[in-house]
């Protein structure tokens, strides 16, 4: 993905070299923007589908979802970024397993103390951030070579693509579903006075699938090179 | 004898891992070309749910549950060390899969030969910590409703990603507009077979 630069061989200075390079520049503004379209995590690099369609019958559990992923990447691929000289490459997959579980249960006391609606409403999904694809994938494509500051940037980059679509998801479904936007109705009385019924499809797990599957569609006519060929 | 068969019909059709709760997405997704490497996967799903589960069953009940500790001593009533739950369900999920590959090749190497690949992966399948979660969710009463949940969810999900696999291995043939080819498609025939679960849920046992 990204050339190796000096600082992967001096892992002591990495910080020093890392800040002759602006903190936002080109390259590393493009680990932020890439995964909203061109790389998004969920349509095109098929990863962390499993949580993202459980949780998006109502906006506020997604964005609350979306917001605890961003925290776990971004806070998990630093670490393993600053470990990653020192892991031994044979145990790897368990030093990231147990980086991530500990920031999960870090989220998961927070957010049991702060909302503990939500976190009821999420039930075991915030648990399944775990073995939410996206993180391992990411921690095992990026963070094990790359610097600390892009890693962080990284794992941002990827939880915002991964929230974008779990908010659009859960957009459609709740408007349409039950007429409401974060719990609030956002469809006048009026147009149901005249007849107008909710789509209750919509509330049913199923219909995820195919809002993605649509969304997937919208995307690709829009930016024909992610089109597969068979 | 009655509970059991119930609790088993129902892990396969009405709670099925992916199709109701679409645990194990990832690799539903990306290990459903061929019938043959679905069937494999699926497997060894099987294998491990079926014996993750109960392991974590035991974990939970004698560990890690408000109280669990009282067999040590009385003084230890209070512990509470269920936010450790987390860690030490993906710790022992990650060490059984290690077990079980390691006596999968000493035993068996041709069974090792068809799933050599998916083992490992199987570690960071949402279904399999899923399957632990719920368990732990459902407060199970003993061990053999913990293993009858685990192998029922292990099978629910290989005829989820055998169906799938199936119709992609037909649907190649057929003409997809092209923005939906592949995924798209995918993710839409999931959706119609989910509404077409469905229909088990009214199923009272």
């Amino acid at each position: 993905m990204s050339k190796k630069n000096n600082s992967e061989t001096k892992p002591m200075i990495f910080f020093l070299n890392e800040e002759k390079e602006p903190l936002f520049s080109k390259k590393n503004r493009a680990l932020l923007t890439d995964p909203m379209d061109d790389n998004n995590p969920i349509t095109v690099q098929v990863l962390g589908v499993c949580s993202a369609l459980a949780i998006t019958v109502q906006l506020k559990p997604a964005i609350v979802m979306s917001l605890s992923v961003m925290v776990v990447m971004a806070a998990s691929n630093v670490i393993i970024s600053l470990l990653r000289d020192l892991i031994p490459n044979r145990i790897r997959i368990i030093v990231q397993l147990v980086v991530v579980a500990s920031m999960v249960i870090l989220v998961d006391q927070i957010l049991r103390a702060y909302a503990y609606d939500v976190s009821k409403e999420l039930s075991i999904f915030i648990g399944l951030i775990i073995t939410n694809c996206i993180v391992m994938g990411r921690l095992e494509a990026f963070a094990l070579g790359n610097g600390v500051w892009r890693s962080f940037l990284d794992g941002i980059g990827n939880a915002a693509g991964y929230g974008f679509i779990l908010i659009i998801v859960a957009f459609f479904r709740e408007l349409l579903g039950s007429g409401n936007l974060l719990g609030y109705q956002v469809i006048p009385d009026m147009i149901y006075e005249m007849g107008y019924v909710n789509n209750g499809l919509m509330l049913l797990s199923p219909m995820a699938l195919i809002t993605v599957g649509l969304y997937i569609w919208f995307q690709r006519s829009k930016n024909r090179t992610l089109i597969e060929k068979n | 004898m009655e509970a059991y068969l119930n609790l088993f019909v129902k892990s396969i059709f009405i709670e099925n891992m992916i199709f109701a709760y679409f645990l194990g997405m990832c690799s539903y997704l990306a290990v459903s070309k061929t019938v043959k490497t679905a069937v494999g996967l699926g497997f060894a799903v099987i294998f491990v749910l079926a014996i993750t589960v109960p392991i974590n069953f035991l974990i939970d009940t004698y560990i890690l549950k408000p109280g669990a500790l009282k067999w040590i001593g009385p003084e230890y009533e209070t512990v509470n060390l269920s936010f450790l739950s987390f860690i030490m369900f993906i710790a022992v999920i990650a060490s059984m899969v290690q077990l079980v590959e390691m006596i999968v090749e000493r035993f068996s190497p041709e069974l090792y030969g068809a799933l050599g690949i998916f083992l490992p992966l199987i570690a960071v399948n949402c279904a399999i910590l899923g399957g632990s979660l719920f368990m732990q969710q459902k407060d199970f009463s003993g061990i053999a409703e913990s293993a009858v949940y685990g192998l029922g969810s292990g099978i629910g999900w290989l005829l989820a990603i055998v169906a799938i696999a199936a119709i992609r291995e037909k649907i190649a043939y057929s003409n997809v507009p092209e923005p939906l080819r592949g995924l798209g498609i995918t993710f839409i025939i999931t959706g119609l077979m989910a509404l077409g679960f469905m229909s088990f849920m009214g199923i009272k046992l």
